[in-house]
């Protein structure tokens, strides 16, 4: 899957490692959070960065206490509509204060750009490289926000009265 | 009423250009029907049985002369010169051509209008008392808020693709013309200790073929804390709101599994987590809003007005509407008129482009040029001078909008039903149209007094039939519609879920049904009672007796 990280396509460092497959030797790998409560001494133990992906049923809760161990929690998108994933990226950075990769995974799609990018997701595993068009369009469309979320962007609220305080 | 400013004109100008954007894509085939239906759906375009529909949001119910005007427009241009007003406060067009969706987008977006967040699993148009700002029972006007929440709620990034659809009301009045307790959020004004204003928080109501009554969640929270809480109870909901059954999926089933206890803790918890944050609105910024809903500058009149006792004595047809289609104002002298969309036989909510271009121009000449749309699909102009109420019913009479039957057995709320839409099992506006005929003679009517009949065409209750005083829904039975009768239902304050009373009838028996229904509680009722204080005394025996006895 190409990956899309600030809007343009990046090699990807990375290896999903699926739960019945071996774990290569080194290098940087994905693993799920049943292997990972399974087998975390031996994940420790490796000599390389670790990531885990968490499916859309899977409170990053479940990880709190051992978020600095990760340098990327990739979310599921199991069908775009399920949106339990927004609300994970959001508390990952908002709650716990998680400064590593957020990735959105699965059925990632234009329309849902923007708002993975307001909740805190920084990459996205996307379909193909039309991504990186459709990532231009889809952040700039709508330049206006009404809510504080993830994000740096300031909501009307706050700009209104910033400029009325400046007049 | 909201004006906006540049923010939310950018807004709505950006979406018009991206929905172009993607009209053009579909009709360019780069997009398949299954890739724009979630983007069609994110501004209020269904697909529908003979045609697509537009759907476009009057937030709050709340329309300007001028706005009315350009939905006159474009029900003449783009449809077939009629528009039909919802029971979400909204309309609804229902012959749009696609080609044409992103031109009438821009149309709206011209007068600070859209269709934004009318259909899909988000925040869809927040309701509010049709009466907010005038009514003589109000502790706060519920607008502030409604706007407030519309501005919150409008594109949240972590809220656009919850389990379902998602409805809040408020009312600032202890009488409940808004069913908020039938809502997944209602939010009821009320006063705390030191005599401050805040708001009854309630969760989980809802309709649908799972209705509930929903449960009060907090007794009391103070109004700055209002999008932290109600962001809060998203954050729950969309973690844990059941996704695995479309029918499952609103808030109403989560809360009746874990309990309202339960779902308090989890609110509270998360609430704890992010109350006096980033969700406190600024001061000047709820001033600012609020200072849009200034109470228009009202003459000083006084409370008393003979000229139009004197009309009302003169005039019998004049003081029968005037008695049951008019509302007390809080302000002397003035008073809330109700237009009725309820002609006999008409189809309920529907109304043609001459006469919503005939109600802007009465809105301007009579009401400071506002209009209001209610959740029972009629329509309101709320600033009346009592003076002028006899010259304004006259002007109604001449655009069938006069019909003094609000709250009786004729203002029927009703869903399109299988004229339109696809999911519907049987037609609901014929249905409405024949009981209509059926107790077309006005006295009739004013004996039976309040009686609440609200049809719906399938089990997903768009026409409100669970909280009907008589419910009908519509079934499919091999083919052949049949309707099944609920009563005792109520949409009020002493909000209640009807009763199935007995099998379902067929669409010729269902009428005479109704009727016998009506009769059995003429013959019963006691001391002025209504419909539904008949039915809560008596029980639905007596009525299931008279119904089935032949059978």
């Amino acid at each position: 899957m190409p990956l899309l990280r600030d809007g343009a396509l990046v090699d990807d460092p990375w290896v999903t490692v699926d739960d019945g497959t071996q774990l290569p030797m080194d290098g940087p790998a994905i693993v799920s959070l049943e292997r990972w409560q399974a087998h975390r001494d031996e994940l420790l133990g490796r000599n390389a960065p670790l990531g885990i992906r968490l499916k859309s049923d899977q409170p990053p809760a479940l990880i709190a206490d051992d978020l600095d161990r990760f340098a990327v929690v990739a979310l599921e998108f199991p069908v775009f509509r399920d949106g339990r994933a927004y609300s994970y990226a959001r508390l990952l950075r908002e709650r716990y204060g998680y400064r590593g990769e957020v990735r959105a995974v699965g059925e990632v799609l234009r329309d849902q750009f923007l708002f993975m990018l307001r909740c805190g997701f920084d990459a996205l595993e996307v379909r193909d490289e039309k991504a990186v068009d459709q990532w231009r369009e889809a952040v700039s469309e709508i330049s206006v926000v009404y809510q504080p979320a993830a994000d740096s962007q300031t909501p009307v609220w706050a700009l209104r009265h910033r400029r009325s305080a400046a007049e | 009423m909201y004006r906006y400013d540049e923010y939310d004109q950018t807004l709505v100008d950006e979406r018009v250009r991206q929905f172009r954007g993607q009209v053009a894509r579909r009709l360019a085939g780069e997009l398949t029907e299954d890739e724009f239906k979630p983007l069609r759906l994110m501004n209020g375009l269904y697909l529908q049985l003979h045609a697509y529909m537009l759907r476009v949001a009057i937030p709050y119910g709340l329309l300007s002369a001028v706005q009315m005007r350009k939905l006159a427009h474009i029900a003449r241009r783009y449809d077939r010169g009629y528009g039909h007003f919802t029971t979400r406060q909204n309309i609804q067009y229902n012959w749009p051509k696609l080609e044409d969706t992103p031109d009438i987008l821009a149309e709206l977006a011209s007068v600070e209008m859209h269709a934004i967040q009318t259909s899909g699993n988000s925040f869809r148009n927040t309701t509010t008392d049709q009466y907010a700002g005038v009514a003589a029972d109000e502790i706060e006007d519920p607008r502030v808020y409604c706007e407030i929440i519309r501005q919150w709620s409008t594109l949240h990034p972590e809220f656009s693709f919850l389990p379902r659809k998602f409805k809040i009301a408020v009312t600032g009045a202890p009488n409940d013309r808004a069913a908020v307790r039938l809502h997944d959020i209602g939010l009821i004004m009320r006063r705390g200790d030191a005599g401050e204003t805040g708001f009854e928080v309630i969760v989980g109501g809802g309709q649908g073929r799972t209705p509930f009554v929903g449960p009060t969640i907090r007794e009391f929270l103070p109004k700055k804390h209002l999008l932290s809480y109600l962001e809060a109870i998203m954050r729950v909901y969309n973690q844990l709101g059941r996704r695995d059954n479309l029918f499952k999926a609103r808030i109403k089933i989560l809360v009746h599994e874990v309990g309202a206890e339960k779902i308090t803790e989890m609110v509270e918890e998360e609430w704890r987590h992010i109350k006096d944050g980033a969700l406190d609105l600024p001061k000047e910024e709820v001033e600012r809003i609020r200072a849009h809903f200034a109470p228009p500058p009202y003459e000083t009149l006084a409370a008393a007005q003979p000229a139009f006792e004197e009309k009302k004595r003169a005039d019998g047809a004049f003081a029968t509407w005037a008695d049951t289609n008019v509302a007390a104002h809080k302000v002397p002298g003035y008073a809330i008129v109700n237009l009725s969309l309820k002609p006999v036989g008409g189809i309920p909510g529907d109304a043609t482009a001459d006469q919503m271009d005939a109600v802007a121009d009465l809105a301007e000449h009579y009401s400071f040029g506002e209009i209001r749309v209610t959740h029972e699909q009629n329509l309101v102009l709320g600033d009346v001078r009592r003076t002028d109420l006899h010259a304004l019913w006259r002007k109604l009479r001449d655009i069938g909008m006069a019909t003094p039957n609000l709250g009786l057995i004729s203002d029927i709320i009703a869903c399109p039903g299988l004229d339109y839409c696809g999911l519907a099992n049987a037609r609901s506006i014929p249905v409405a149209q024949r009981i209509s005929n059926r107790f077309a003679d006005l006295k009739r009517q004013h004996d039976i007094g309040e009686l609440k009949i609200k049809i719906s065409g399938c089990i997903n209750a768009c026409g409100h039939h669970h909280v009907g005083h008589i419910g009908i829904l519509g079934l499919d039975r091999k083919g052949e519609e049949y309707y099944q009768i609920t009563l005792g239902g109520s949409a009020d304050q002493d909000a209640a879920i009807g009763k199935i009373v007995g099998p379902a009838f067929s669409s010729e028996a269902v009428v005479d049904a109704v009727e016998t229904v009506v009769n059995t509680y003429v013959e019963l009722r006691q001391n002025g009672e209504r419909f539904v204080d008949t039915y809560r005394r008596v029980g639905k025996e007596p009525f299931k007796e008279r119904l089935y006895a032949a059978a």
